[in-house]
């Protein structure tokens, strides 16, 4: 009750001055009425201002109130210097702004539980070892016959959870005119109940859902999609939808918050395992074990179990091998079982992104260490200007530490407007980066809430970089000697700790722009990567068809596609180069297994004239000819495969994948190597085979197909809008053909560069905020230096100086530290390369290009935030000056 | 120099509340005007330590001050005992009366 009135008593101290006064007054008063002498009365009183003072203090908490004080102070510095105080809060909002962003990112796909009962439990079972190449890797996918085993093998001591790989799916509610994309993601029945989660509407999965292969056609949608898509309307539940044929029933919503297991996409629609084919298949990976252990329970134990389970399931598959060449079989058997915590959820995006964020989040941090400095190194130059005052201060009683306090309460005004700022910078900094991770048309998205973690990561921060800011100053202020500095002598303080902070500024700054340098020779390298076709001009249509047509369905679009104006040539493929879709399989030749894995696209007769991709020698398919039987394959394939030698007539086998058969084709043609798979890999051995295939049935005409790829070449110049005709010229020609995407080869092939698109611009962007933030460090720090050297200064131009000596004086210890923060910079960037090494692409950090361009900018840079101090200096006037006190 | 009359150290508090507890509201002059008279000018209080003791007594909640409008118009701070102003009085009176107790002991025995 008593503190609580105290602090309340702080906020009105004009108040309880007044009416400490006046009882004292009325004591007086009261005297003299009584007879006494009004002057002995008031000697008797004591001195008015010490009475106030003793009664005040036991009224108020006498800290609190110089905090406040300080804090009204600091305030009205700030105000008192407006332009010094908006450039300080400013550089550190644009800081602090990028940290916090960038902790939202960060916190969003790495580090944020996922919002599920005992997520710190929870572990992915993943398999380490060597992969059909022999490349180092570990893997999260499994195979659902041997996940039956796991899940029994640790039964009691971890729960095990079956999540797929999240896919697009298309659903149409009414017609087929309304094809609605979703992200679509197999779980097993018993992960809601695990997991702890209840629905939002309806019911969620159980075990008994998720029992018989196939059955039941049920989903769960996601309180997002449900939100999105239905207005959060409870009807929604026993709603019914096609997908992939099968007529699906919406049985519930799952609860707010919950996404799915993959940091960095939405899920829209749960579904349960036993609805995916996979399930009854031994080589079939497609989804993620996930393991919840009991409390008490260690990894290790569970891992133990599991290591048997796996490797007997192996063996049994092993004896299935009968044509893989033997070292694959060791790799197959060697593999190793591992559990990885994955309480923050796991995603192909995390681990694609998370060294790249982790980059980013560091090339943050030291943009807010160079911001820091600059509001540090304006706090110390204020301070020193106020030399007098500190020092005024001292001598009438302030105790060091309340200055220090002075100090802090400045830099926290300053902090607490910049993370104002910065947070809204961040609000929507944050979903910028987000939409700019992954290809645009199907961006990442991460729920980015403002939680408490936000918060309180923001308040820290706030703190941090307040103490931080008034660390300089306050080492300044606890030297100044009160004596002298009231008699006018100033101590020449070298400033030294402003240089250093400059120092600090300019290596930090240097790392910045040398990783930015690399990121963005690493894009344009891969950008400008050749890719051994034309991909202007080039449209994609995929389209997908309900019951497998026979060819002249899909001839007769291709052939209409031909005749839009505008339109050069049309091609049929499985899919288009580049687009993430593969076929592999080992390549025999002469009944010998090799150790080449080589790629297959099928194509239609025209498409390498279409992609532009040159024939050396041979032929292209004949519009007859049908899978399998003829190829044609590049230059990295008859290296390969025939080493080199005219490979026109010879033969070479691909598995089927049985185990047992294997399809024949003889090679009719050589091209020129295209990029498949994607942008940073040498090219890959590619085999072209013809776009329609046998009949199984025996028919003379070839197997209907149910998908493919239009390929169109567009003259150049052509209206973007043709697009949109194209679109519909299909439908027109054969409704039984729905395109369900419709894109540019340049946007395929631009989706491979999008992760070092992101890191490039962004660097950039760092680096070029840091270069500036710098820049206002150098010319503050030698602006400051100048006007406290300025009657030195004058004194040597009167005694006959030149302008060159002046210039030299005043820039050589700023230079010296220049050039210990370039090599400072270099040593770290130099040391830390190796981090980022896997993000580089055909760059090399030790190419003098990648050091001598940051050096020579940052130095230019130096040079001319130095201009206008230097000029200052040189024209001071010695006569002036030397008038000054 | 003599020492002052009204060094009876940490007895000021007891003097106060004693007198608010028998004639109340009073303000600070006339408080300080009955411990003079009724200790027939033997205890004087210092002026200047009335006030923060006032002002100390009522923070701790033994007293509760409001001003008034005197029938002369002048307005003054009056000061009144609360509940646990009167529990305090009863602390101080019995360590008063031990201490006065003990002291008169060693004055008779020693």
């Amino acid at each position: 009750m008593s503190i609580l009135r105290r602090v309340a008593n702080l906020f009105r101290t004009k108040q309880l001055n007044r009416e400490i006064d006046e009882e004292l007054q009325s004591h007086l008063e009261e005297a003299v009425a009584r007879g006494r002498d009004p002057e002995e009365a008031r000697r008797a009183l004591g001195s008015l201002l010490r009475h106030r003072e003793a009664s005040r203090d036991e009224r108020l908490i006498v800290w609190l109130d110089s905090l406040r004080a300080d804090a009204v102070f600091g305030l009205r510095q700030l105000r008192k210097n407006k332009i010094t105080s908006a450039a300080a809060i400013l550089s550190l909002a644009l800081g602090m702004g990028l940290a916090v962003a960038g902790f939202r990112l960060l916190d969003a796909f790495l580090w944020r539980p996922l919002p599920v009962a005992h997520a710190e439990q929870l572990f992915a079972v993943a398999r380490q070892g060597l992969g059909p190449s022999g490349d180092f890797r570990v893997s999260e996918a499994n195979e659902y016959p041997l996940f039956v085993r796991e899940r029994a093998a640790v039964c009691g001591e971890a729960e095990l959870v079956a999540v797929s790989y999240s896919n697009r799916a298309e659903l149409t509610f009414k017609t087929d005119d309304e094809i609605e994309k979703v992200e679509r993601q197999y779980v097993s029945g018993w992960m809601f109940p695990a997991f702890e989660l209840l629905p939002a509407a309806g019911r969620l999965f159980t075990e008994d859902d998720d029992r018989t292969p196939g059955e039941p056609a049920y989903v769960v949608l996601s309180y997002e999609y449900w939100t999105r898509r239905f207005g959060r309307d409870p009807s929604a539940v026993g709603r019914t939808f096609r997908m992939d044929n099968r007529i699906f029933t919406v049985i519930g919503v799952s609860p707010k918050g919950f996404t799915g297991t993959e940091p960095g996409t939405m899920i829209d629609v749960f579904v349960p395992t036993m609805m995916h084919e996979g399930v009854t298949h031994s080589d079939w990976s497609w989804f993620r074990t996930l393991a919840i252990l009991q409390p008490g329970v260690s990894v290790d134990t569970v891992r133990e179990k599991l290591q048997p389970v796996m490797q007997a399931f192996h063996e049994e598959r092993a004896k299935g091998f009968k044509t893989e060449p033997k070292s694959f079989l060791d790799r197959f058997l060697s593999q190793k079982l591992l559990l990885e915590p994955a309480s923050s959820g796991l995603s192909g995006m995390q681990a694609e992104y998370r060294r790249p964020l982790v980059v980013l989040g560091l090339l943050i941090a030291m943009v807010l260490v160079i911001a820091c400095a600059n509001v540090a190194n304006l706090m110390t130059a204020q301070a020193a200007a106020r030399h007098r005052e500190m020092a005024l201060r001292i001598s009438i009683g302030a105790g060091r530490l309340r200055l220090v306090q002075l100090l802090l309460m400045e830099s926290a005004w300053i902090a607490a407007a910049a993370s104002a700022v910065g947070v809204v910078f961040a609000w929507w900094a944050a979903p910028f980066v987000v939409a700019r991770i992954n290809p645009s048309n199907s961006p990442a998205q991460l729920a980015l809430p403002l939680d408490w973690r936000v918060t309180l990561f923001a308040a820290l921060l706030t703190f941090a970089v307040a103490f931080v800011c008034a660390f300089a100053p306050s080492l300044r202020v606890s030297e100044v000697e009160p004596a002298q500095a009231l008699k006018g002598e100033e101590r020449q303080s070298r400033g030294r700790l402003m240089l250093t902070l400059v120092a600090t500024q300019v290596a930090f700054c240097f790392v910045i722009y040398f990783a930015a340098g690399l990121f963005v020779t690493t894009f344009e390298r891969l950008a400008h990567q050749p890719t051994g076709y034309s991909s202007e001009n080039l449209v994609i249509l995929t389209a997908s068809a309900h019951q497998p047509q026979p060819p002249p369905v899909w001839d007769e679009a291709s052939g209409r596609l031909r005749y839009v104006p505008g339109v050069e040539s049309v091609a049929m493929a499985g899919w288009p180069l580049l687009d993430g879709n593969g076929w592999n399989g080992f390549i025999w030749v002469n009944s010998q297994s090799t150790e080449v894995l080589a790629y297959f696209l099928s194509v239609s007769p025209g498409f390498m004239d279409t992609m532009r991709i040159p024939l050396i020698q041979g032929r292209d398919f004949r519009p007859d000819e049908v899978f399998p039987g003829k190829a044609i394959v590049n230059e990295a394939f008859v290296q390969q495969c025939f080493g080199g030698r005219n490979p026109l007539g010879q033969w070479f086998e691909k598995e089927t994948g049985d185990g047992v058969t294997r399809w024949r084709f003889e090679v009719v043609g050589v091209v020129r190597n295209a990029r498949y798979r994607n942008m940073r890999e040498p090219m890959t051995p590619t085999a072209y085979v013809p776009f329609f295939r046998t009949n199984p049935a025996g028919l003379s005409e070839p197997e209907p197909k149910d998908g493919g790829s239009f390929i169109v070449r567009m003259r150049k110049g052509s209206p973007a809008a043709l697009m949109g005709i194209l679109r519909s010229e299909v439908s027109h020609a054969r409704p039984e053909l729905r395109v369900s995407s419709i894109r540019t080869q340049v946007e395929i092939n631009e989706a491979h560069t999008v992760r070092e698109r992101l890191l490039a611009m962004l660097a950039g962007f760092f680096a070029a905020v840091g270069l500036l933030l710098a820049a206002v460090g150098v010319y503050g720090v030698l602006h400051y230096s100048v006007l406290q050297r300025q009657k030195e200064i004058g004194v040597r131009i009167a005694l006959g100086a030149r302008p060159f000596d002046i210039a030299r004086q005043v820039t050589v210890e700023m230079s010296f530290m220049a050039a210990i923060g370039m090599g400072a910079g270099l040593a770290v960037g130099f040391a830390t390369v190796r981090f980022i090494a896997s993000l580089l692409y055909e760059v090399k950090p030790t190419d003098p290009s990648m050091t001598i361009t940051p050096i020579l900018v940052i130095a230019g840079t130096i040079v001319v935030a130095a201009l206008p101090a230097l000029i200052r200096a040189v024209r001071i006037d010695p006569a002036s000056m030397l008038r000054v006190d | 120099m003599a020492p002052k009359p009204d060094t009876l150290q940490g007895s000021l508090d007891l003097l106060v509340l004693k007198i608010l507890s028998r004639r109340s509201p009073l303000h600070g002059y006339a408080i300080m005007s009955a411990i003079q008279d009724i200790s027939a000018d033997t205890l004087r209080v210092e002026e200047g330590s009335l006030y923060p003791a006032l002002h100390r007594m009522e923070e701790s909640g033994w007293i509760r001050a409001q001003w008034i409008t005197k029938e002369n118009g002048r307005r003054a701070r009056v000061y009144e005992l609360t509940i646990s102003g009167k529990k305090q009085l009863g602390i101080e009176e019995s360590r008063w009366k031990a201490v006065a107790a003990a002291v008169n002991r060693v004055l008779r025995e020693a």
